[in-house]
């Protein structure tokens, strides 16, 4: 009895304040002592009479936990990204001790859920045939073998992990020493002998020299099935692809930034060359100097060849050494934002990280730090285990140093 | 008619289009509207007294799809047991911490207190000290309800980010929510059903403004399903229309300091990876603990560069501009047309308090690097751009300094704009030393007369 007078009181205080709204909009309360709180939950405009019970139940029935599963996304992707096998064995012709394939993608990149890509990203080393201006903490770890490109690339796979080798036949350019071909080839001809990891070879950017180049290293490292750094759509093209496809070499198309380039350059080398025997750079920029335009290029190429544009259905290079044009990756800046022995290295690593993402399969990198950083997160991502809660779950209460 | 466009490409707001407010009869076609231009990921405002930061309201999983739209703000955490002079060195160095990166200024966003004493009154008062100390907007972090309604309790304006709601303290979380009308975080580690299950249950209930934090783990142990988790939330939300998941997603990079071994550099580094994932798979709110200047350099810069509107090149106009006080034998130097390309050498002739002309090639906005291979640093632009600029007039020389990267092209040029060609540094910071060494009487003289 006592019970239900109190409620009816609450009712009316309930009512009339309602009343009172309606007609003034707000209202003063005298010698009444309400908190503020309970105010706020009880009254409100338009809400009907004997408000104080039903609210009451409300909270009552709603204070369990809805449960919902949640399901993966459902997807369907058409395309599928060609296998591109890179060197050989002694049983395949070769002098090489390890293959790999790159590509085969039919996701993608990193969507674990779905599937894992069947054949993981490979590291490549950055290797120059003459001494080149580096930054100071690359420089650091290649000092004593930069004039010896075959002790360099010892050096990257014995004592920093690398995959592979990317030696670039720089001093060929016209305009610092003009290397002639055959004396570019005998270099290559001394990393192919120093290490047996697959080999990829770049030349100048001149188009014309590279050309002439091209053959002459092909010549040498026939069987090897090594990587031709880079074709393009500036090149005589009918001059070096089949040369180069005759010499069972794999071939990179370079295109700078622009997916309808690469089309136009891939669809012109199926003329020669078979399609699992051309992978792709679009073009990668670091941090802060157009890494926005190489991600999405590089995203869209990819999500085009699963979606079925079949011009687009190649591994994906990535020149991630391109992040040390950043100048935040190797001048000393103000103390505050740490020593440039750091920067850089973070600077290349996001640089491949970002790349990773989008989608590509073959990284050219420098710092030892970087690849070792890569490395892991790769591994981290294909054969890492699923989180668990309690690893985390008082990230917010504990004292950290 | 043009309205309309701007609006279907985000680019101005609903609300602008004031007739559509104003008139009674226009208000379904307001609400229809409204409900279309909703975004599939809604969008939170976090305020202080001084600042607003929005987190999600994005539109698309790839940001070639539209653009994406509001930069993950990040959280700088400070503890209510660290004493004042800690509490002030972190926040000092969250609200100083500014770069300037093609003319725009980065910094950091937000304070994430969190509560270590575990104790209402510690809280409150830490709360406080870091709102009075403080021009960011606040993330009050605890599990404990009675810990979170002391920290509220101290926070009379402004709007926080309440972290977070769990499985087992849902029900009081989201009474203070509602309460005071913030927004709640919902904190799930590795444990999707709960997640949407929880989103669920408060927006019943009528929280309608929340966060998800599927966990960020670091490392083998969890980093993949960490990527999963975020992919899986941002897939469902743009393409599968699934409300639960179309909420902003906070990540926790400082998780690092729990899960990494190893000294503090060691962990910083880590912490700074992890993010630099989340910030390319859509996190819409990173919360971080490092006090390191190299840790959130190239994150600021990455997460500009993903957000910046892939619609629109970061160019500035083509044509001449002045530096210093020229005179008619100044040097006249030659550039592209990329923001920052541009930020870059000028700030360097500057700094080598060099007098010159410095002429901006159309390179549609791309790097001097790339434009060369790419062939937007045309030759025949360049020649029109000395005759349009009127550079002619100004100097009685015919040498036209370019950048070392595009030393292929030298020869083209001279073809295309009959001047003599000057081949400059590879990098602009050496300007000063090349002018030094190369721009003199004789050499100017030697270069017009060959």
């Amino acid at each position: 009895m006592a019970e239900q007078e109190k409620n009816e009181e609450i009712e009316l205080l309930g009512s009339k304040l309602l009343e009172l709204l309606k007609k003034y909009g707000e209202i003063v309360l005298e010698d009444v002592e309400i908190e503020v709180d309970e105010l706020e939950l009880i009254i409100q405009p338009g809400v009907p009479l004997a408000v104080a019970k039903p609210v009451a139940k409300a909270v009552e029935v709603v204070k369990k936990l809805v449960e919902e599963k949640f399901e993966e996304p459902k997807m369907e992707w058409v395309g599928k990204v060609v296998e591109v096998k890179i060197g050989a064995t002694k049983s395949e012709g070769g002098t090489r001790d390890r293959t790999f394939i790159l590509g085969g993608e039919t996701l993608p990149a990193f969507y674990m859920f779905k599937g894992i890509m069947p054949h993981p990203p490979v590291i490549a080393m950055d290797v120059f045939d003459m001494k080149i201006k580096l930054p100071k903490c690359i420089r650091m770890h290649f000092e004593d073998v930069m004039d010896d490109p075959a002790e360099w690339a010892k050096r990257c796979v014995e004592k920093y992990g690398a995959d592979m080798i990317n030696l670039h036949l720089v001093s060929t350019d016209p305009y610092i020493k003009d290397t002639p071909p055959s004396e570019a080839a005998r270099v290559v001809e001394e990393v192919l002998q120093t290490v047996k990891v697959p080999l990829c070879v770049g030349g100048s950017g001149d188009p014309v020299k590279d050309v002439k180049v091209f053959k002459k290293v092909v010549d040498v490292a026939e069987g090897e099935r090594i990587v031709i750094n880079s074709l393009n759509l500036d090149m005589k093209l009918e001059d070096i692809a089949e040369y180069l496809k005759n010499k069972d070499a794999v071939v990179i198309a370079f295109t700078p930034m622009d997916l309808d380039k690469a089309r136009e350059l891939n669809r012109k080398l199926y003329d020669y060359i078979p399609k699992e025997r051309i992978m792709m750079d679009t073009n990668m920029a670091g941090i802060g100097y157009g890494l926005e335009y190489g991600f999405t290029v590089m995203e869209r190429a990819r999500l085009a060849a699963l979606k079925g544009d079949t011009d687009l259905q190649h591994p994906i290079v990535a020149g991630v050494t391109n992040a040390w044009a950043a100048r935040e990756a190797w001048i000393k800046m103000d103390p505050f934002w740490g020593p440039k022995e750091i920067r850089g290295p973070a600077w290349e690593t996001i640089t491949g990280l970002t790349a990773l993402l989008a989608g590509a399969d073959y990284f050219m990198m420098m710092h030892p730090y970087s690849i070792k950083t890569m490395k892991e997160i790769i591994k981290s991502l294909l054969e890492g285990s699923p989180g668990e809660s309690r690893d985390i779950h008082d990230w917010v209460s504990a004292k950290l140093g | 008619m043009a309205f309309a466009v701007k609006l279907v490409n985000m680019e101005t707001r609903l609300e602008l289009c004031t007739p559509l407010l104003e008139e009674p009869k226009y208000r379904k076609n307001y609400e229809k509207l409204k409900e279309i231009l909703t975004p599939p990921v809604r969008e939170i405002e976090l305020r202080s007294d001084k600042k607003v930061v929005k987190i999600g309201g994005e539109y698309v999983l790839h940001r070639h799809e539209l653009t994406y739209i509001n930069p993950p703000p990040i959280a700088i955490d400070v503890d209510d047991t660290m004493s004042k002079d800690e509490l002030i060195k972190r926040i000092n160095f969250a609200e100083n911490f500014k770069y300037t990166y093609i003319g725009r200024e980065l910094t950091l966003d937000l304070i994430a207190v969190r509560s270590v004493s575990n104790d209402p009154e510690t809280f409150k008062k830490t709360v406080n000290f870091v709102a009075t100390n403080t021009s960011l907007p606040l993330i009050l972090c605890t599990l404990n309800p009675k810990v979170m309604e002391a920290g509220v309790s101290a926070l009379p304006n402004g709007k926080p980010l309440l972290y977070a709601a769990t499985r087992d303290n849902w029900s009081e979380m989201a009474d203070i929510a509602l309460k005071h009308k913030l927004p709640l975080a919902i904190f799930s580690p590795n444990d999707l059903d709960t997640l949407v299950s929880l989103a669920k249950t408060l927006l019943n209930i009528g929280v309608s403004e929340i966060a998800l934090d599927p966990g960020t783990f670091v490392g083998f142990k969890g980093l993949r399903s960490t990527i999963d988790a975020f992919t899986m939330l941002r897939w469902k939300a743009c393409n599968d229309d699934y409300q639960l998941a179309g909420y902003p997603l906070i990540g926790t990079p400082i998780t690092a300091w729990k899960m990494v071994d190893g000294d503090a550099q060691t962990k910083a580094w880590w912490e700074m990876i992890t993010a630099s994932m989340l910030i390319l798979r859509y996190a819409d709110l990173l919360i971080m603990h490092s006090l390191e200047g190299w840790v959130y350099l190239p994150l600021v810069m990455l997460r500009f560069n993903i957000y910046t509107d892939p619609r629109k090149p970061v160019a500035v106009d083509p044509g001449l501009r002045i530096i210093g006080n020229p005179n008619e034998m100044s040097p006249v130097m030659l550039t592209g047309n990329f923001a920052l390309t541009y930020y870059i050498v000028s700030g360097d002739i500057e700094a080598g308090k060099i007098d010159c002309y410095l002429l901006l090639a159309d390179t549609e906005g791309i790097a001097v690097e790339c434009a060369v291979p790419g062939r937007k640093l045309l030759p025949d632009n360049i020649a029109e751009i000395i005759k349009s600029s009127g550079v002619e007039k100004m100097v009685k020389h015919r040498i036209l300094i370019i950048p070392g990267k595009a030393a292929r092209l030298a020869g083209d040029i001279e073809d295309a704009t009959g001047w003599r060609v000057l081949v400059g540094p590879l990098d602009s910071k050496d300007i000063s030393k090349f002018i030094e060494e190369k721009w003199k009487p004789e050499t100017i003289k030697q270069l017009m007369e060959s």
